[in-house]
Formats: structure tokens, sequence, C-alpha cells
């Protein structure tokens, strides 16, 4: 079972999920009591290497004795909790916080949403046709809106910034789950490049005043990209290529090695179509990185690559794909 | 933390309202965390203490209590320093915001963030001279639309640029018993500011032209109060009898009989006085305040913090404001004794930005409490009871009163409440246990010192003790502030009111606020008392009764309602953050008889509706239903063949 060990000896507590008694160690969340005994909950926000953000609201669960639902990723169980994670409300709750961000997001990218829309029945189309792109998000002043007349459904569609060449950030598939945020700020990178600016439904991942990316602090570690479960934040190499339609996934192997730039040790895993570096990801249970790298490790391939397209010679650090 | 700053530089002007507030970084002040802490003459550096209509923060500053035992490097100061730019220049350029940056060490994209998440600052260019002009409940049923369309006509659409000045539209200003209202601000050294109400459209022209008056043309808090003077008068006694700016004054009616008498019982006597008096709080949740206190007193951790929410931004509510305007000494006295039970050192004032009366008003009575001995060390002679009052200014956004969201906008992030558990008793302002009242219910905390507990409970009904203010306005005869006892019927508060005015009848009365819910012309016979608004499905929130007559047009207000819920969401959860859009969205369809593309809008509503109450994280998303909801079902607006 996924819960968090702590290499100690821990106390456990005896919950009642679904009708059935199951026992955790304290401290565990409800999520990991769920998947512990398999029952599956859908997350976004949830990520396994940062602390709860709970703001998606996808993973709400009842649990008796409690007026509203309650976020399973962060809740931790006590004992004798009795909960439910498919009962009618919270299968409405989940319906509805689905239809909610496919009506305003693009979420063609972000895994598993088709299978969860359809089991609860989403149809986010319902509220409406979408408002089309706009380019003004990122000056929507806090506490005013222009007023809508219904006839469409408000999106956060908008062209994606495509301002280096390293990674894009195309903001019209994002869902506001603050992991970037996070995984970009005190959790992990401690770069602080990018936070969350606005207000309400005009909130969103911003710079500062929404500067391009190379007159920002980012030092290009995609440490977002890795957590970001929508696509919003996606290598340049795979943006170029879903434009182009070449990107094919069954198509690309992954292959995992350890990052020869420097000693630390970080673990690389290259994601290859057609022999050629795609996507660089880290594996997240990995004890020295926990998923982060530096700009080296996760973009150093695309010198390598480039620079050795003529001549074929060197195989560091791209051992993966020879 | 190895931060980069951007290149843009600070103007002259920008970097010395900064350095005003912070030190400036060549004196050394305000720039290592460590001279920082614990004593605040660091920060003195010549802030023109007192000039400004905003003295707040020079005046905390200078007695050294300017920055909480818990803070990290002097970020809680970004939000002061934000206010200083804007207060000085009328917006934030990059260059003053790297400035701030520099000085307090906040990453640039971080302090973006929290700029941006507050309505009254603008981060482009924007003329000195703002009007904002109330478009919400009280002053949409008392012809804000006419002063809208004044101001339209001489200076174009809300947001333009014209002449040194702009206008834009404003949610409620907290002023509902003089509406319409508009507040006139110009920054300069020092900005200035006027509260209209009611305002006329000739006099609003010539305050766009012309700039805020001097803002003590205002009248007094006395005519907000129809019943001052009163003797049966208990939380507003003193309200337009007192000189609200006077020490001796506020002691010659009684004032700090209170703290003596807590001093003397020692902090667990007067919180069982308090449990006693069955005290609940005011600020919306009615939670028993003697609870609070004890379970904050009992907190290991030190230190504790108070914080009084004076936020007050829910529309159709000024309650606080009078309070704080009329009689801020009693604030001040109630916030010790609150302070002295609970074992804090320090207290925050957390006001709304849109008070700059009631926030020039406390700052001299800290001032004035300061230099006589009844804050700071050793508190009216007692050795060892030391409790100091900062002001916090909040910048324009309603989710700040919700008290988790006010402990990140102190703390110097954006205004997002937290999750619960840990509870503010537990871990609340810096992470350390907090007792947060709001301002009426602190203001009843003397009264109970005064006569006891028990004598207080017998006051009200069994369970709903004391008094309480209530907020009239809409379209009533005698719109202000009225104090009644518990229990008294909604119709006996209408009358005292004068009832909707001659000729016309009652539509509908909306009690609680936009959060609160709508009650018919045939329920007037509704109790007062927590348990009776319970009962009859609605809150008395915050004190709201907003009285609505047949000349209103209701669904007008129900899109308000649902286009304020929308502007104040946080934006962090996605129930609240969509379903605020949706639901307006539908409302708006159903208004203007478009066709519902799922087939039914009524039971859309419903759907997003019971989304927002489930699985929202705060009351904010939880709560914005809950209005337009009762007037779908009590009173039939928006239903077809029902009253439009
Ligand atoms: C969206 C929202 C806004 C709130 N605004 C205020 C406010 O302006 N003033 C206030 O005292 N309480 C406000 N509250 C309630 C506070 O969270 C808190 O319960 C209250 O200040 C506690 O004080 P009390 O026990 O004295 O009522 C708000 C709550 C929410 C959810
Ligand atoms: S690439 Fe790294 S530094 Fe740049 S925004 Fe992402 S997490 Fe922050
Ligand atoms: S860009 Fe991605 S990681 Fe960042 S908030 Fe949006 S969806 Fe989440
Ligand atoms: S309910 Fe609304 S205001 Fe409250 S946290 Fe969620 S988005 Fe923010
Ligand atoms: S996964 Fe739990 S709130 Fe997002
Ligand atoms: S001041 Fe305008 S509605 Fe309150």
């Amino acid at each position: 079972m996924t819960v968090v060990d702590l290499g100690l000896p821990r106390r456990l507590v005896d919950v009642t999920l679904d009708g059935e008694t199951v026992s955790v160690p304290e401290g565990s969340t409800i999520l990991d009591a769920c998947t512990a005994v398999g029952t599956s909950i859908p997350t976004l926000c949830y990520g396994d290497t940062l602390r709860p953000a709970n703001a998606c609201r996808v993973c709400m669960v009842e649990v008796e004795g409690s007026r509203t639902l309650v976020p399973s990723c962060s809740r931790k169980v006590t004992e004798g909790m009795v909960v439910r994670t498919d009962s009618e409300r919270t299968r409405h709750s989940r319906k509805l916080v689905l239809e909610l961000l496919g009506s305003s997001a693009d979420l063609s990218t972000t895994p598993h949403v088709a299978e969860w829309m359809e089991q609860y029945q989403a149809k986010p189309e319902r509220f409406g046709p979408p408002d089309p792109p706009a380019d003004d998000h990122d000056e929507r002043p806090p506490g005013e809106h222009e007023e809508p007349d219904g006839t469409t459904a408000a999106t956060v569609q908008q062209p994606a910034k495509v301002d280096n060449d390293l990674y894009v950030r195309d903001y019209g598939k994002c869902i506001l789950c603050y992991k970037c945020v996070d995984a970009c700020g005190e959790q992990w990178q401690n770069t602080f490049a990018i936070a969350v600016a606005g207000r309400g439904f005009d909130a969103r991942i911003s710079t500062e005043f929404a500067n391009p990316l190379p007159d920002s602090e980012c030092v290009y570690c995609g440490n977002c990209i890795e957590v970001c479960p929508t696509g919003a934040l996606s290598f340049k190499k795979e943006f170029d290529m879903r434009a182009e339609g070449s990107w094919d996934e069954s198509r690309q192997q992954q292959t995992t090695t350890v990052c020869t730039f420097c000693g630390v040790g970080c673990n690389l895993t290259l994601h290859t179509q057609d022999n050629e570096i795609v996507r660089v990801t880290s594996p997240h249970d990995h004890s020295v990185g926990h998923g982060n790298l530096c700009i080296k490790g996760r973009f150093g391939w695309e010198h390598m690559q480039d620079s050795r397209r003529p001549a074929e010679e060197s195989t560091e650090p791209t051992t993966g794909q020879a | 933390m190895d931060l980069h700053y951007l290149d843009a530089t600070p103007t002259e002007a920008e970097r010395a309202a900064v350095d005003a507030l912070l030190g400036s970084p060549e004196g050394g002040n305000g720039l290592d965390p460590g001279t920082v802490h614990g004593h605040g003459d660091a920060h003195n550096g010549g802030h023109p203490n007192g000039s400004g209509p905003f003295p707040a923060h020079g005046a905390a500053h200078g007695n050294g209590s300017a920055h909480g035992n818990g803070t990290r490097d002097g970020r809680d100061m970004l939000l002061p320093a934000l206010h200083a730019v804007h207060d000085r220049i009328g917006w934030i350029s990059q260059g003053a915001l790297n400035h701030i940056c520099r000085q307090l060490s906040v990453p640039p994209a971080d302090a973006y963030g929290v700029a941006s998440f507050y309505a009254l600052f603008a981060l482009r260019p924007r003329p000195s001279r703002v009007l904002h002009v109330c478009t919400d409940l009280a002053c949409k049923a008392n012809g804000s639309s006419e002063l809208c369309d004044r101001l339209e006509q001489s200076f174009g659409p809300a947001g333009t640029a014209v002449d040194g000045m702009t206008w834009q539209h404003s949610p409620c200003l907290g002023a509902c018993e003089r509406a319409p209202a508009a507040l006139a601000f110009e920054a300069g050294d020092p900005a200035r500011t006027q509260l209209l109400a009611p305002a006329g459209t000739d006099e609003i022209e010539e305050s766009a032209r012309s700039g805020p008056a001097d803002a003590d043309r205002e009248p007094p808090a006395r005519e907000s109060v129809p019943q001052a003077g009163d003797p049966e008068l208990r939380l507003l006694h003193r309200v337009g009898v007192v000189d609200p700016d006077s020490l001796d004054d506020y002691r010659a009616h009684g004032g700090y009989i209170a703290l003596r008498n807590a001093l003397r019982a020692g902090p667990a006597e007067v919180i069982k006085q308090v449990t006693d008096a069955k005290l609940m709080g005011r600020g919306g949740a009615a939670f028993p305040t003697g609870r609070k206190w004890d379970s904050t007193a009992s907190q290991p951790v030190r230190p504790h913090y108070l914080v009084c929410n004076a936020d007050e931004s829910e529309p159709g509510t000024f309650k606080d404001r009078i309070l704080m305007e009329g009689d801020p000494f009693s604030v001040i006295e109630s916030m010790t004794i609150a302070g002295f039970a609970t074992g804090c050192a320090k207290g925050y004032l957390y006001i709304r930005g849109e008070y700059p009366r009631a926030t020039r008003r406390l700052a001299n009575a800290i001032a004035q409490a300061r230099e006589r001995g009844f804050l700071g060390r050793s508190i009216m002679g007692h050795e060892g009871v030391d409790f100091d009052i900062e002001i916090r200014r909040g910048a324009g956004a309603y989710i700040c009163g919700e008290e988790t969201a006010l402990f990140n906008s102190i703390e110097g992030y954006r205004g997002e409440p937290r999750s619960k558990p840990p509870l503010p008793v537990e871990e609340g302002l810096f992470g350390k246990p907090t007792v947060v009242n709001n301002v009426e219910t602190l203001v009843n905390v003397p009264l109970i010192l005064i006569e006891g507990g028990e004598a207080y409970a017998r006051i009200g009904t069994e369970r709903s003790t004391g008094t309480r203010l209530f907020c009239l306005s809409g379209t009533v005869a005698r719109p202000g502030l009225y104090e009644v006892p518990f229990g008294t019927t909604l119709r006996e508060l209408l009358d005292l009111a004068g009832g909707v005015p001659e000729e016309r009848t009652l539509r509908a009365v909306l009690l609680g606020g936009a959060a609160g819910g709508f009650v018919r012309p045939g329920e007037l016979d509704l109790p007062l008392t927590m348990e009776g608004a319970q009962e009859a499905g609605t809150t008395l929130g915050s004190g709201v009764v907003l009285v609505f007559d047949d000349t209103v047009n209701l669904p007008a207000m129900l899109l308000r309602i649902a286009s304020f819920f929308r502007d104040e969401s946080c934006g962090q959860c996605v129930p609240c953050r969509v379903g605020t859009v949706r639901q307006e969205e539908a409302l708006q369809r159903m208004a203007g008889g478009k066709a519902p593309p799922d087939g039914d809008d009524l039971a859309l509503l419903r759907e997003v509706g019971q989304v927002m109450r489930d699985s929202s994280i705060c009351g904010l998303g939880q709560t914005a239903w809950n209005a337009v909801e009762s007037a779908i079902d009590r009173l039939g607006t928006l239903s077809k063949g029902g009253p439009a």
C-alpha cells in the first residue's frame, strides 16, 4: 500500500470505508486508506511529492458528522471515522467539478479525465458553447468582470505562451492546481519564478507583471512541467510535435538512467519516439531528486542531441537511446 | 533563498514612499531581519506619523510594536508597503514593486500575485484621482444608476482615464444607510479620501472634477443611528454622545471601568464571565466566544495573537464602521480585555481599506491609549500586563474577512482561506494560537464585565443573549443602525425604522446579507434570534436587514448578488471559482429570457449550488447560492408565471 512509510512503527487507526473496516497507520490520509484497499478516487491537484493544495475538489468524500464533503487527499483519518466514497452526494460533487473544469479549460491532454467524465456522466457542454480564446487574461483586474449574457460559457482559453526554446506554457489548459507554483517555490526549487496572480475566475499562473519567461527568474529546471497534471506545461518538443500531429505516445519508450552532468546522481527517465528524446521526466520515488532536476538534466539532451546529430558520436548523457 | 529581482528601478517618489514606511536601505533599516524582529524602532525611519489620512502604520510603528514576534523577514510588511506606494502615486509600477521586494526579501512574482489580488490596487498607470461608485444592493435600490449615468455622460464609461481622473464601480462601501454612496480618492502626500453619501449627481460630478474634500465634512456618526441618545442603548450608548477623539470624554462616559474590573478579576474569571454571558460571535458564524477564548488561552504554544475583524464587507453591513467611528476607544478597550484574557501580547485590527475615517479615529484612539498607559507595557499600572495593537488595512477583498484569509493577508500572502483543520485557536496568525473576533462581538465584552455574565444573559432569549445591531437599508423610511434585544420581531424592527415609504408595499427583506436569505412580507413575525432565523431557513449573519419595496427590480438584485460572489471568489477552489461564474451565466439567461443550453436552467442552478455548498473550501463558496436559492424558492423570483 502507498502509505507514506516514516520508518517508525505507527499506531493503527480503524476507519470504515464504504461499510468495510480498514486499519491504516495513524497520520494516513483518507486517500492513502482508499488506495490501500484498492478504492480508486480521482485526483488532480494532489501530488505525491507536494503538500496538498486542496484546490481542485475532485477527490471529495463524505465523512459522517461533517457538514460539507471533505478532500480525501489531505484529510487525515481519525479513529472510528466513517467514510463514504461513492454516495450520491460524492458522485454529484465529482460530476459537477469535472463539468465545471471541462467547461472552462481544455482538458484534452489531462490523463484519465475522459474516463472519469464517462464514469460520472459529466457533460461539460451543458453550460453552453465555450467562449473563444482571448488574449487579455493576464490583464484582468480583480473584483470586476464584463457582465455576461449567458449565451456562452466563460473559459480560460488563450494563446499558448511560446517565449523560449525549452518549454511552453499553454494556460488554456490550466486548472490552477498550484502544483507548478509549489514546485518552483519553497517546496522544491526555491526559485519563485511563478505565482498565482489575479483573483476569482481570472486567477492565473504568472511571472511578475506577466513578463515573458526569459525576463523572469526562471532557471529552466522544468520541475513545474514534471508536476503539471494537465499538459498546460510541456516541453517545446512535445508542443511542436503535437502541433504537427506527430506526437504518438504508443510509439514511445522510456529508459531510466543516471544523469551524468554532475555527481549528485539524479535519475532521468528519457522518453523516446523514433530514437529521438522527446521528453525527460524523473522518478518521484527516487531518494535524490524526488522528480526534480536542473536545467542540464531536464533539457541538456536537447543540446546534446542537436549538436550530436551531424557527427553521431557521444553516447552521454543520452545513453538510454543508444 | 537566492532571489533575483527585476531591472526596473523606482522613481524618487516611489522610493520615498516605501522608505518612509520601511526605512531606507542606506540607513540599514528594514533589510536585516535580525534587526527587524523584536524591536520595531528599526522601522521608525521618519514616517510622517499621523500626517496622512491613514496614520495607522506610522502610529503603530512609533511605539516599537511594528512587527509581530512571529514574522518572517518582514514579509508581513508587504501589504502596508503596497499601500504606501499606492497612496502616494496612485498605482504600483514594476520599479516600485521591485524596490519593495528587495527591502523585504520577497520574490517579485509572489509580490505581484499579492498585489494583483486586491481590487483597490492598480498595477498599470492610472490617474491619481479615482471615484469608486457603489453599485451594490442598497445603492442600486436608491438610485446609484443615476450617478453612473451622469458620470458616463461627463467622463465616459467606467475605467476611462480623463482629465487626471477615472471612475469605477464598487461593491458595497459599508455606507448603505446613506445610499447611494461613493468614495473619492486622490493619491498624494498625504493621500486624501472622502465618502460621499448620500451622493447627488451634481455633487459627484464636482467631486470627480476637483477631488476629495476634507473627509471630516462627512456627517457625524449619530446621523446614522436614529436611536442615538436613547438611554436603553447598550452597544450604541456612546455613539453620537461622546467625542470620538477624546480619551477623557470616553472615560467620563464609563470608559475603561471594564478593563479595570478585568485586570482585578484575572484572565480565568474574565473568560468565565464571557462564557456565563453566553456571548455568541456577531461576525456571521455565531460561535460561542467564551469557548473560543478558553481554547486559545489554554494553548501552551506562545505567543498568542488577537485579531479584531473589522473587514466588514458583507453587502448591506455598516455596523462595525459606526461603532469604530462613533466609539473607537471602546473597540480598543475591548481588544485589550480580550488580549489580557487569552494571553495575547499583540493584537491586530484588520480594517477594510474603504474605511478611512474609522481608520483615522482608531489610530488616534490607539495613540492616546498608549500615551496614557492603557496600551503598551504595564497597562493601567499592572506589572507584567503588556498589550499593544497594530492596525492593518485591507485593500478591497471581501474574502479577507474570512478569518484564515485574513491571516494570510496580514502575513503578506494572497488572501486565500486556509483549509481547516487546523483551527485558528491552534494554528492561526503566523502559525500561532489566535483569537479572531468581530468588532461588535468585542464591544459586548465591557458590558459583561461591568454587569456580570449572568445579568448580561438575562437580556434577549435563552439561547441568543444580549442585544444585536441591525443594519437597516434599502427602501425603508429611516435607514440606519438599530440596537434591539434578541427576540425582537422583524416587524417591530421594521416599525422602528418607519417601514417602507408611504404608498409603497413591502416586497421582500434580505436578512443576513448576500450570504443570507430572503424573507417574505408574510413572515415578519419572525423572532430575531439565531435559532429563529435558522428555523426560518435563513441567518442573521452580520445583521443585514435590506428592505425592498414594490419599486425594486428583484431579478436585478439577484444578478448583482451573483456578480458579487463571482468578483469576490478568491479563485482557489473549483466549485466556487467556476461555480459562481456558471451561476451568474444561468441567472443572466433566465432574467433575459434566453434559451437554456441544457433544457432547464433552474435545475442547472440547483446542481451548481449544491456542489458549491458541499465542496467549496470556505464559507464564501458554501453560501454563494443561499440568497439566490431563497429568492427562487420563497419569493418565486425568476420562476415561470411567478412575479418577475
Ligand atoms: C467570506 C467570509 C467573509 C467574512 N467576513 C467577515 C467580516 O467582514 N467580519 C467579521 O467579523 N467576520 C467575517 N467573517 C467571519 C469570520 O471568518 C469569523 O468567523 C469571525 O470574524 C469570528 O468572529 P466572531 O466569533 O466574533 O463572530 C467572514 C466569513 C466568511 C466566510
Ligand atoms: S522551470 Fe523551474 S524555475 Fe522555471 S518556472 Fe518552472 S519550476 Fe520555476
Ligand atoms: S500550469 Fe499545470 S501545474 Fe501549473 S497550475 Fe496550471 S495545471 Fe497546475
Ligand atoms: S470557496 Fe471561493 S473564496 Fe473560498 S477558498 Fe474556495 S474559491 Fe476561495
Ligand atoms: S486532489 Fe484533493 S483537492 Fe485536488
Ligand atoms: S454602500 Fe452601497 S450598498 Fe452598501
